[in-house]
């Protein structure tokens, strides 16, 4: 059986003249929180959207808990579940409604869904405005809604793309601890941000990439021990001489 | 294909249309505001008002035995809702129709009671007729003109001959008339059947909105993400709009009855307007979706959808008839023009459901609609991805 939730074999990805991915590889571990570390434009969300099935690679092969994200699309995308970088809800719904539609489109049952939604509803603090329309939601409240979205159905693996830009203190521990419960249910969860404390503060392991090129692995006391850095921002900015909040 | 699925998102589109002010007002308000204004300003609130018309004629018959032409005058005389004024020349005639003194002039050609005279003889055996024809000038600028009295003339040529308004023969021909009856005769009336296709037609621009903007704000890519299928989500997209369509198809039907349409027609006719206007409906998320996928973003597809959405207003709802000749030869290449000339032929010419020209439409309406929204689709699959 195969141990990993994701595997990544020298995966490439240009657009046009631009090399988004350039030969990626990797291995993340099943029930493993894993962070995807590098600045805006560095390939995260990409590496992310070809694990979804959303976009196709120039070359390489993934899979996800042993099925191609090409071949057997629909298989994976029963596995996984994705909080994208936007705050993507519909604003004509209420969160409850927003919950049903995703529910039902992963083919949950009522009873289920209920149970669900209520559940997760109340870890990051909606319940009460479950019922109001969205359009009217706080923007924290808005990336929390979209956090559950994706995790309605109760994926085995998580994609969470910046779960936490723009959110206020308060509202990014929350998601913190809601993210430390997914790792101990034995999700695995694949966590990207350009905030190097949160990659420290959460994960098992990081990756940093940057121009589509994976420059490091490893734990994050690992890695700032080999680098003789204080921090994760400090090793981004040893590695490439840049800050990770520069545009690449 | 999962029911749960296509439900959930065709019930999500719904809720949208209902929900977002914007939507509800392009699709549901604007019609009904629109022929409340229009039909109210022709037909009056609460009851049709009998419009008449001033024929000109010149009567050049040589009367035998039988007089067709007094008879065909008496006739119409009798309609009550048509004025004949009699000329000695044609010059005259004209004239007054070019004056707006008379809507239209019939001139009624030497042979006509002999005309009719062969065709009583031999009723059963059209090539002993002695056929002819009437010459009807019309008053172009007159939408009600060009519309309503060739209609009303050849009902009254079918009366003189003794015929059903079913009958496909007669020796008697007009230059611009149908062969079937014109049972209303509001001003209303004739705008109704075009008030049908117009509401519909504002389906395309909701339709390219509504897939750029879930495009824009990353809602299309999340469902992506799911396990629905690119069938399902298109089903579901067709299923809504459909029932949009229907509702809209409601709508305009109440608030012309509130105005007082009454068209002599029933159950079936009825059915038959609506399921026209649902497979319309088809051709009109077609030409959203090719909008869609042509449109970078939402107030992009707002524009760009007056590509298809003006041609169908103008060419091929009640605008139509109005317009000159070769915007009428152009009305050929539109759905609505279909559409429009169906439901006036079942709700003004009493044509059944059956009859030749209504099935002709339904075929060419039924048919481009569903080459339509297939480009639509395998346009929108593959430049935008579901």
């Amino acid at each position: 059986m195969n141990e990993y939730a994701i595997t990544i074999q020298n995966l490439t990805k240009k657009f046009e003249d631009k090399t988004a991915l350039d030969n990626l590889s990797l291995q993340i571990a099943k029930g493993e929180l894993f962070g995807l570390l590098g600045p805006n434009g560095a390939g995260k969300t990409t590496t992310i959207n070809i694990l979804c099935g959303v976009i196709k690679p120039t070359s390489g092969e993934a899979q996800i808990y042993g099925y191609d994200v090409q071949k057997e699309t629909q298989k994976v995308k029963e596995l996984i579940g994705v909080c994208p970088q936007e705050t993507a809800i519909y604003p004509y719904l209420s969160g409850a409604e927003n919950l049903e539609l995703f529910g039902n489109l992963h083919g949950m049952s009522k009873k289920l869904l209920k149970e669900r939604s209520k559940l997760l509803l109340g870890k990051l603090g909606l319940s009460e405005d479950a019922k109001r329309l969205s359009a009217k939601y706080s923007g924290g409240m808005k990336r929390r809604l979209s956090l559950i979205l994706a995790l309605i159905h109760d994926p085995q693996l998580v994609f969470l793309d910046e779960p936490t830009v723009a959110m206020d203190p308060q509202s990014r521990h929350a998601v913190w601890d809601f993210i430390r419960e997914q790792k101990k249910q034995g999700k695995t969860v694949i966590l990207t941000t350009h905030y190097m404390e949160e990659a420290e503060e959460l994960c098992d392991r990081v990756g940093i990439i940057d121009h589509g090129k994976l420059i490091a692995l490893g734990t994050p006391r690992d890695l700032i021990a080999e680098g003789q850095v204080k921090n994760l921002e400090e090793l981004f900015i040893k590695l490439t001489g840049r800050t990770i909040r520069e545009e690449a | 294909m999962k029911i749960q699925r296509v439900a959930a998102l065709a019930k999500k589109e719904l809720k949208k249309t209902i929900r977002e002010p914007a939507v509800l007002f392009m699709i549901f308000l604007f019609p009904v505001v629109f022929v409340f204004a229009f039909g109210a300003s022709l037909g009056g609130v609460g009851g049709s008002q009998t419009v008449t018309y001033n024929i000109g004629v010149l009567n050049l018959d040589h009367a035998t035995a039988v007089n067709a032409s007094q008879t065909l005058l008496t006739t119409l005389h009798d309609t009550k809702i048509v004025n004949i004024h009699v000329y000695a020349t044609n010059k005259t005639a004209q004239s007054d129709l070019s004056q707006g003194t008379v809507q239209a002039v019939m001139v009624i050609p030497a042979d006509f009671s002999q005309s009719l005279a062969s065709y009583q003889a031999a009723p059963t055996a059209p090539s002993q007729w002695i056929n002819t024809t009437l010459s009807l000038y019309l008053d172009k600028g007159s939408l009600i003109a060009t519309e309503a009295i060739p209609p009303i003339i050849q009902q009254a040529l079918l009366s003189v001959a003794g015929q059903s308004q079913q009958a496909m023969q007669s020796p008697f021909g007009i230059q611009t008339a149908s062969l079937v009856e014109v049972k209303a005769t509001s001003a209303l009336d004739f705008i109704v059947p075009g008030m049908f296709t117009f509401a519909s037609i504002f389906l395309i621009m909701m339709v390219a909105q509504s897939f750029t903007q879930d495009r824009e704000n990353g809602m299309m890519k999340r469902i992506r993400i799911t396990p629905t299928t690119p069938t399902e989500f298109m089903a579901s997209q067709v299923v809504s709009y459909m029932g949009i369509a229907l509702i809209q198809a409601a709508l305009v039907f109440a608030m012309t009855y509130a105005l007082g349409f009454r068209p002599d027609v029933g159950a079936p006719e009825y059915g038959f307007a609506f399921v026209l206007v649902l497979i319309f409906s088809l051709s009109n998320i077609g030409f959203g979706l090719i909008t869609a996928t042509i449109s970078k973003t939402a107030s992009a597809a707002t524009g760009l959808s007056f590509i298809f959405l003006l041609p169908q207003l103008f060419l091929g709802t009640f605008v139509g008839a109005s317009l000159s000749g070769s915007a009428q030869v152009a009305g050929k290449f539109v759905p609505s023009s279909y559409v429009t000339n169906a439901l006036t032929s079942l709700f003004l010419r009493g044509a059944s459901v059956a009859s030749p020209t209504i099935l002709l439409d339904f075929t060419v309406v039924s048919v481009s609609c569903v080459v339509i929204l297939a480009a639509g689709i395998v346009l929108y699959s593959k430049y935008c991805k579901i």
